[in-house]
């Protein structure tokens, strides 16, 4: 009755190649682009660019009050925040170059950046 | 000249018509109720119309199948009022890159591969081909290969269960 008696043996073959593809797109595509700065922006204006190499607490004021966000083993968070709905709060831990925490109310947004310019000035 | 006077509707069907026909509304069935289940992602679909693709192909051939693929497609957008939009391409490019892929997959050993071979391959040439139609038509952004992991996990998983699915109906069937 059970279902697997259906799988030959190049059906096996098939799932292998097939779930080591997903891990090499997941690889590629997902650690890629490890971020290892962090912009804070209040009322639209940069506030401040951190790296995210250094743990600290970083408390920003806006309109409403005061948020505090944290940066922890590579990873940032906004873990406190006046805005009623509380969405960049829940958002959680951000780690990807890309990801962005928004606390609209306040005016303050927290995003990953990773390293985009691949030249510096030694290398150009 | 008399025959067109007095029966001027008759269209000439084979069985072969009629079997196209059939499998394409069950076809459809599927993809009706595929819609009613909520979806995590949009995309993320188990595609549960492939099944009846993946039977068709084994009974009855690859010609039958393609027949019943796309008219499941073009006849799915009539009735959910997509035809020709962007979410019809995707549903197109998707099934015209399996059905490719299909050609292929089907002369390989069937001693040793079977219908999850075939639903595997299948489903990742269709996110292949809805991807490609993605990027260069719709997001032209490299933010969407962000995506592509989940993608890629869901036609691996829906492709084996679609195809074990669509093995057990081959094998309780065949001759």
């Amino acid at each position: 009755m059970s279902l697997l008696r259906y799988i030959k043996l190049g059906d096996v073959l098939t799932l292998v190649f097939a779930s080591a593809g997903v891990v090499v797109l997941t690889l590629t595509f997902w650690n890629g682009a490890l971020a290892d700065k962090v912009v804070i922006r209040s009322g639209g204006k940069i506030f401040r660019e951190v790296s995210l190499s250094q743990d600290q607490e970083i408390a920003v004021t806006g309109p409403l009050g005061v948020s505090i966000i944290v940066i922890q083993k590579r990873k940032v968070r906004i873990a406190s925040d006046p805005s009623p709905r509380q969405y960049c709060v829940r958002q959680g831990w951000l780690q990807q170059a890309g990801e962005v925490a928004l606390c609209l109310p306040n005016q303050i947004s927290v995003e990953l950046v990773g390293s985009k310019k691949q030249y510096d000035s030694l290398s150009y | 000249m008399t025959a067109l006077a007095t029966n001027p509707l008759t269209l000439h069907t084979t069985a072969e018509d009629h079997r196209i026909a059939r499998m394409s509304a069950v076809a459809l069935g599927l993809t009706v109720l595929e819609n009613a289940i909520p979806s995590p992602l949009p995309g993320v679909k188990p595609g549960l119309s492939n099944i009846v693709t993946l039977i068709v192909l084994a009974r009855y051939g690859w010609r039958v199948a393609a027949w019943v693929s796309l008219l499941r497609v073009v006849a799915g957008s009539l009735l959910f009022g997509n035809f020709l939009t962007p979410g019809f391409f995707l549903s197109l490019s998707g099934a015209l890159c399996s059905l490719l892929v299909l050609a292929c997959a089907q002369r390989l050993p069937a001693r040793w591969f079977g219908a999850v071979s075939h639903s595997v391959y299948a489903a990742f040439a269709h996110i292949a081909g809805q991807m490609i139609v993605v990027y260069l038509w719709l997001i032209p952004h490299s933010g969407i290969l962000y995506l592509v992991p989940i993608f890629a996990t869901a036609a691996l998983v829906f492709g084996t269960v679609n195809g074990l699915i669509a093995a057990r109906y081959i094998e309780g069937t065949s001759p």
